[in-house]
């Protein structure tokens, strides 16, 4: 049976989610592999968060938040955008693949945008096999 | 422990068909803490809420998860179908399998899979929810309207009939917007003067209505129900409070500036109105091309004013304002056809865009109403363009969708006006609106000219020139044709307004890919934005007729009056705060939040956070280095119960 990652999402409720919502509503058909949780904000996310996905076991984790310019809250995603890419070089300094962290900046308007980095991103993580560096065996 | 119950809606199959649906309730029963689980046809019908709310006191359940459509759809119905069978609206936890897994699957493995996964965390999630108080707060009264077009006129006068106290803020010295720069509209062909000017006059006579003309929208904060502006007034170096609109300035005036009133086809005065019916019909000074501003002497204006209302030192000034409910109608602008290049416009003389057009028709524009191009001529072969940039992948994807009526028009008033032979050339005739088909028959009857084939290009001609080849495939009889004409009118894409990005960030309204503002949803709120209590109407929401545009305005000004109507309403209590015994007094909230709602007590060496102020994006409770700061309904520990959850299958 062919590896099938497990990815978890989180996305900003006005942006991403929505759009995430629009790419369902335009009927674009995509992989299954990301489960995604809704937050008001990509600035609500700690870094803790993604630290946690990788130690239950996922394979990858997408960030989605609007563009940078045009968060709901003004500035909230700049402030994600310079933590998450720090977040990035500490996986990295913890030996994993940057690649299975991914931010991404998707609109409302921006469903097939949604569709096409959730099919490219596990496609990404599949080539990277699974993620057993930070994963807590049970 | 909690007492769950899970409520799987088929949404007849929309779910279902790629879902198991029966399978995923049985799968819910068999989850920690869910004590009954579910599944129907339409879980938001009446027959699906009286289930839950049946099964909410049957099993004395404390938490609801609805496995359904997204929770922007209908979030708010089933709190409200919880609230009312005694559960607080926060207890209710939506999982959203209809818009991210039934729709963008065909494998029903898969999207059963997918489903189990995201009720897990649901459930997870659900256990640790917290009942929470919705905040109560003021509303004022008052509404904004921005753009002071026909729908933004339409909105500000119904709002004002009902009572309720309106800003009008218009970027132009007018109001009128586009609508009063057109002499028939389609496809009654009744005087856009006629139906317009006396709703614009309404407007200045309302006492309800505060008419901000030459004005634009500087600062926004606040939220719904509270919103507090500040408005740039320009300035007018007229003080309009002396002016007594006798106009005798603009006689003498020496200056020439370019008339964006007559889309750059004539000259108007460097004092001015931009046209007799304006309103208000007081002038302002066009600062780059005044005599005095460039060369420092004239002042002519302010010999000939006897109200002494001229002042050349006059300089911007700010009004604020305090209103509960904000309606955006900034409209569109043509695309600029210049670099298409393959039109030949601004290149040729003989090549028109269509507002151009708009006023060559006017009795009140350059030509007084007659058909003369720019050399003085009448034309005797005239052909007009559709679709230029519109419907095309190149530049413009989407219909501009009032260019097929309008050129219609255009064509009957040039049959009208002159006895120039006609052409339309058109991708496909859309004439979808009510009478529009009928207009249609009517010019087929007229001896116009119609070909199927989009312009392609449009040369000079060598042996005549001035004359113009409009070159196009017949799509018809598969010919190629080259036609020589003396003017063309390029019906160019409808886009939105150059300002409205800068009126969409200030009051963060997201844009679809072309530009215009996005409705929260296409069909159930095509009025409403993202942001609560802003609205739209008109053409800066997609291209649109007057007829919608006006039907929209009068749907928007409904909408905010649900809002202004009421003294006080119900604000989402998801709003963070601090827990003064863990919060080491660091001030990272206080530094990152950008609506300044943490504060820092001095006294007691901590943050507080100021509920009124707070939007509930939950930065200060990423930020806190020692966990103080709880962001309500999205905590640390439900957020990551919810992966946990997540991750399990």
């Amino acid at each position: 049976m062919s590896f099938e990652p497990k990815i978890l999402g989180i996305a900003c409720n006005w942006c991403t989610y929505t759009g995430a919502d629009l790419a369902g509503t335009t009927r674009l058909h995509y992989p299954q592999n990301v489960r995604v949780v809704r937050v008001m904000c990509s600035s609500r996310i700690n870094p803790s968060f993604i630290f946690r996905a990788f130690q239950l076991g996922a394979d990858g984790v997408l960030i989605g938040g609007c563009h940078p310019g045009d968060c709901h809250y003004n500035t909230g995603n700049l402030y994600a955008r310079r933590r998450l890419a720090t977040t990035k070089k500490i996986l990295e300094f913890a030996g994993l693949e940057p690649g299975r962290l991914r931010v991404e900046w998707i609109s409302a308007s921006e469903g097939n945008k949604f569709a096409e980095v959730v099919e490219e991103f596990t496609m990404q993580i599949k080539n990277l096999g699974p993620q057993s560096k930070l994963k807590i065996q049970q | 422990m909690s007492r769950i119950g899970v409520f799987v809606c088929h949404c007849g199959l929309n779910i279902a068909k790629t879902v198991r649906v029966s399978e995923l309730a049985e799968f819910a029963a068999t989850l920690p803490d869910v004590v009954v689980a579910k599944d129907y046809k339409f879980m938001c019908s009446t027959p699906g809420q009286e289930m839950i709310q049946h099964d909410i006191k049957q099993y004395n359940l404390d938490r609801v998860i609805v496995t359904a459509c997204s929770p922007l759809m209908h979030e708010k119905t089933f709190r409200k179908v919880i609230e009312n069978a005694g559960l607080n609206q926060y207890l209710l936890t939506i999982v959203n399998i209809r818009e991210q897994v039934s729709w963008v699957t065909t494998d029903i493995e898969e999207g059963t899979a997918k489903s189990k996964a995201l009720l897990n965390g649901a459930v997870y999630r659900a256990r640790l929810l917290a009942p929470l108080t919705s905040r109560v707060i003021d509303v004022n009264p008052d509404v904004m309207v921005i753009g002071a077009g026909i729908a933004g006129i339409q909105a500000a006068l119904e709002l004002a009939n009902t009572g309720k106290k309106v800003y009008l803020v218009e970027k132009n010295s007018t109001i009128g917007g586009h609508m009063a720069q057109f002499d028939k509209t389609f496809p009654t062909l009744d005087c856009s003067a006629c139906i317009l000017t006396p709703k614009m006059d309404n407007v200045l006579q309302h006492k309800n209505i505060t008419m901000l003309t030459y004005c634009e929208v500087s600062g926004v904060k606040g939220y719904v129900g509270n919103f507090d502006i500040t408005i740039k007034q320009k300035a007018r170096y007229v003080d309009h409070s002396k002016c007594n609109a006798c106009l005798a300035c603009t006689e003498k005036c020496p200056g020439k500036g370019v008339s964006e009133w007559d889309e750059a086809l004539v000259k108007r005065k460097s004092i001015y109105i931009p046209f007799p019916q304006a309103v208000p019909q007081k002038p302002i000074i066009d600062r780059e091309s005044c005599t005095f501003f460039k060369k420092g002497k004239c002042r002519l204006c302010e010999k000939v004013c006897e109200q002494k209302a001229i002042d050349f030192e006059q300089q911007d000034t700010f009004i604020d304002v305090k209103v509960g409910a904000i309606i955006v109608a900034t409209g569109f602008d043509l695309m600029d056809t210049k670099p298409l290049v393959q039109y030949g416009y601004g290149k040729y003389p003989g090549v028109y865009n269509s507002l151009e057009v708009e006023r060559l028709f006017n009795s009140a524009g350059p030509t007084s109403g007659k058909v003369t191009m720019r050399d003085g001529k009448e034309p005797q072969s005239i052909a007009i363009l559709h679709c230029i940039g519109s419907r095309d992948k190149n530049h413009h994807e989407h219909c501009s969708r009032v260019c097929c009526m309008y050129s219609l028009k255009f064509a009957h008033l040039f049959k009208e006006k002159t006895s120039a032979d006609v052409y339309q050339l058109y991708i496909d005739m859309r004439a979808a609106g009510k009478g529009y088909e009928e207009f249609y028959n009517r010019l087929s009857e007229e001896n116009v000219k119609f070909i199927r084939g989009k312009g392609a290009r449009v040369t000079e001609s060598t042996e005549e020139p001035g004359r113009l080849i409009v070159e196009a495939e017949d799509t018809i009889t598969s010919k190629f044709m080259k036609i020589p004409v003396d003017m063309v009118v390029l019906s160019p894409a409808i886009v939105p307004r150059a300002e409205s990005k800068d009126i969409g960030r200030l009051l963060n309204l997201s844009t679809d890919k072309q530009g215009f503002f996005m409705e929260r949803h296409p069909k159930l709120a095509p009025l409403s934005t993202m942001s609560e209590g802003i609205f739209i109407a008109g053409v800066c929401q997609g291209p649109k007729d007057i007829p919608d545009t006006v039907a929209q305005a009068l749907g928007a000004a409904a909408e905010a009056l649900t809002i202004v109507v009421n003294d006080k309403m119900e604000l989402e209590a998801t709003t963070a705060m601090v827990n003064p015994a863990s919060c080491c007094g660091c001030q990272n909230c206080v530094r990152v939040c950008p609506y300044g709602a943490p504060g820092f007590n001095y006294e007691k060496r901590v943050s507080e956070i100021n509920e009124a102020l707070c939007k509930g994006c939950g930065l200060c409770a990423s930020v806190c280095p020692s966990s103080a700061i709880i962001a309500r309904h999205f905590t640390n520990e439900q957020v990551l119960a919810e992966m946990e959850g997540l991750m399990e299958f």
